[in-house]
């Protein structure tokens, strides 16, 4: 019989109340738990996916839209180029590296990008098993990819028109898994990659695919189109330069993933933002419910601790009961919080159609750290006035008035 | 062996109470006679540690227990008096053997659970042992507050109006316990009481 389980015995007494105040604890923690996970995710992503591409290029349209599919795979591609064009503007001798993307086609909700094998230096991919693509309709696929779709080397499946559903199926020509990717931790463990030919292959008509035969690719490439370039800059003056050139001299856009990064989040900041100062609100709330019981509670505890004084019980002991009662509430709730906070993430991730932007439960934060200390100091300051009171009880003159 | 040297308690409006020198030898037994408001509580506020005397030194077992710091005489008072008060008040979100229990933990000393459980057995309440306080009728209630106070093998028991709401049958049974439990416990007793019932009981009086 510790002061531990006398506090709990408390609690448990006056359970609704306990329940009640544990909810509020909890679900301030929790929203906070979500808001960082989710942000530190969602920040993460964004930054290891663009970590070496200074610049896309690609149709006219939204530029943010852009930079989400042709760097996070996540939106609609905002239209085709001539790869006439783009391929001119790769050989731009500002231009360190340029990668050429061919998007529209996906596997079972996996997109698959058609490039060159620049992609696999931008990203610095490495195989695990199998090789890399080096012919048509041969496929290397990533990690994530290959475990969730369950495919190995040399299956062969269909690719389906639209970046997601299979409603469209290319039947007439199927992939060959050629390697599988190791797990990047980024955005290719979700793409299927294949060279550009393959992607074009898919979208001529049969007849003009019996007509072209075996034709090499650079020759196709000439009347064709392709989504997006990405864009290694060679030194930082093209940082200025560049952009302006494609935007005034050609009929493409180039758009930047920094700045389209940064006002992502100031668009999405504001939403952050609030509901912070909502979780804070509700934990302010929660730390005032859980004094307002305690303090309500030492009323009818007054008698309950002069008698243990009497038993031999120290100020000391009973001072930490009752703080030990406000902790318990707060650490409960606290836990409670962080396990719904990352049960709920790891929900919301599961539902999410994308899988290239999936956020995950299992993912642990340093902040998360201050959401448990932010739990015990509520636990500390709600039980300290209450706890302080145990000093002032007179023992003798409690006991004597109920003789 | 309890000892009360000239103790003399000041009530705020300055009005003082000088209590007679009192020694109690071990195990005896002893009534604490006075009507109502003659100080009976507050002297035994002083034996019991409770509350320091204006003036004075109180002893038990050779100790000057306001000699002792606070916390050490917290603990002094839980192992060596067990008090039934009153009003047998019970420890509410806590079983009937876990409010013994508790007895141990706050003064220090080990849980014996076989022999809460037999001092129960001794007071008829076996089969209470995992009931809580308030489905107890007031009776069983003073039991478990005496069973309480005897938990740390005390050397003095001190009862505070034990009878006062009880009937003469009623009465007569607390009276009976108090002091065979304590003549078989090895404590000294001291009974306040202003009823004149208890007085056939015990011969040694303290009149105030």
């Amino acid at each position: 019989m510790n002061i531990l389980k006398i506090s709990y015995k408390n609690l448990s007494r006056n359970r609704l109340t306990s329940i009640l105040n544990i909810i509020l604890v909890a679900f301030g923690i929790g929203i906070l738990s979500i808001l960082f996970l989710a942000s530190t995710q969602i920040g993460n992503k964004l930054e290891r996916n663009a970590k070496d591409i200074d610049l896309v290029v690609g149709a006219k349209g939204s530029p943010l839209q852009l930079i989400l599919s042709s760097i996070y795979h996540i939106d609609f591609p905002t239209g085709n180029i001539p790869a006439k064009d783009a391929y001119e503007l790769m050989r731009n001798p500002l231009v360190k590296r340029a990668v050429p993307l061919a998007l529209g086609d996906n596997y079972d909700g996996y997109r698959i990008v058609g490039t060159d094998t620049t992609f696999l230096g931008m990203y610095g991919l490495q195989i695990d098993k199998g090789k890399f693509w080096s012919k048509d309709l041969e496929a290397t696929i990533g990690n994530t990819v290959a475990i969730e779709a369950k495919l190995k080397v040399g299956d062969r499946f269909f690719g389906a028109h639209g970046l997601s559903g299979n409603s469209d199926l290319h039947k007439q020509h199927a992939y060959v898994v050629s390697g599988i990717l190791k797990p990047q931790g980024n955005v290719t463990d979700n793409l299927i990659l294949t060279n550009i030919g393959s992607v074009y292959k898919m979208h001529e008509a049969e007849d003009e695919h019996e007509k072209h035969g075996k034709n090499n690719e650079s020759k196709e490439i000439n009347d064709k189109e392709l989504t997006s370039i990405l864009i290694q800059y060679r030194s930082p003056m093209s940082v200025v330069l560049f952009p302006r050139m494609v935007n005034q001299s050609t009929n493409m856009q180039a758009a930047s993933p920094a700045m389209e990064s940064a006002r992502l989040f100031s668009l999405i900041g504001v939403g952050v933002d609030t509901l912070q100062w909502f979780a804070i609100l509700i934990m302010a709330i929660s730390a005032l419910s859980v004094f307002i019981s305690l303090y309500n509670s030492m009323k009818e505890k007054k008698y309950d601790l002069a008698i243990m004084r009497c038993l031999g019980a120290s100020k000391s002991k009973l001072f930490f009961l009752v703080m030990l009662e406000g902790l318990l509430i707060t650490v409960i709730g606290t836990i409670l919080g962080l396990l719904v906070g990352h049960f709920a993430l790891e929900v919301i991730g599961s539902g999410q159609e994308s899988s290239q932007a999936r956020l995950t439960g299992l993912f642990f934060v340093m902040d998360e750290l201050y959401l448990v200390v932010a739990g015990l100091l509520i636990g500390v300051v709600a039980g300290l006035i209450p706890a302080l009171q145990t000093y002032r009880v007179d023992i003798a003159d409690t006991l004597t008035k109920d003789r | 062996m309890i000892k009360i040297e000239k103790v003399q308690h000041n009530y705020p409006k300055g009005l003082s109470l000088k209590f007679p020198d009192w020694e109690i030898g071990d195990m005896e037994q002893w009534l604490l006679l006075g009507a109502s408001g003659s100080g009976k509580s507050t002297l035994l506020n002083h034996i019991s540690g409770l509350l320091k005397p204006s003036k004075g030194k109180v002893f038990i077992e050779q100790t000057d227990i306001y000699s002792l710091g606070n916390k050490k005489m917290d603990r002094f008072r839980g192992q060596h008096i067990g008090i039934v008060f009153q009003r047998p008040h019970l420890i509410r979100s806590l079983s009937v053997l876990e409010n013994l229990e508790i007895v141990a933990s706050m003064a220090g000393t080990a849980v014996d659970k076989k022999r809460n459980l037999a001092l129960l057995a001794e007071l008829g309440l076996e089969t209470k042992a995992n009931i809580y306080p308030d489905q107890l009728s007031q009776g069983q209630l003073q039991r478990v507050s005496v069973a309480r106070a005897l938990v740390n093998k005390p050397d003095l028991l001190i009862a505070d109006e034990p009878t006062s709401s009880l009937d003469n049958d009623n009465a007569e049974r607390v009276l009976k316990m108090l002091s065979s439990q304590a003549s078989n416990h090895g404590a000294a007793l001291i009974i306040a009481t202003h009823d004149n019932r208890v007085r056939s009981h015990i011969s040694k009086t303290y009149t105030l």
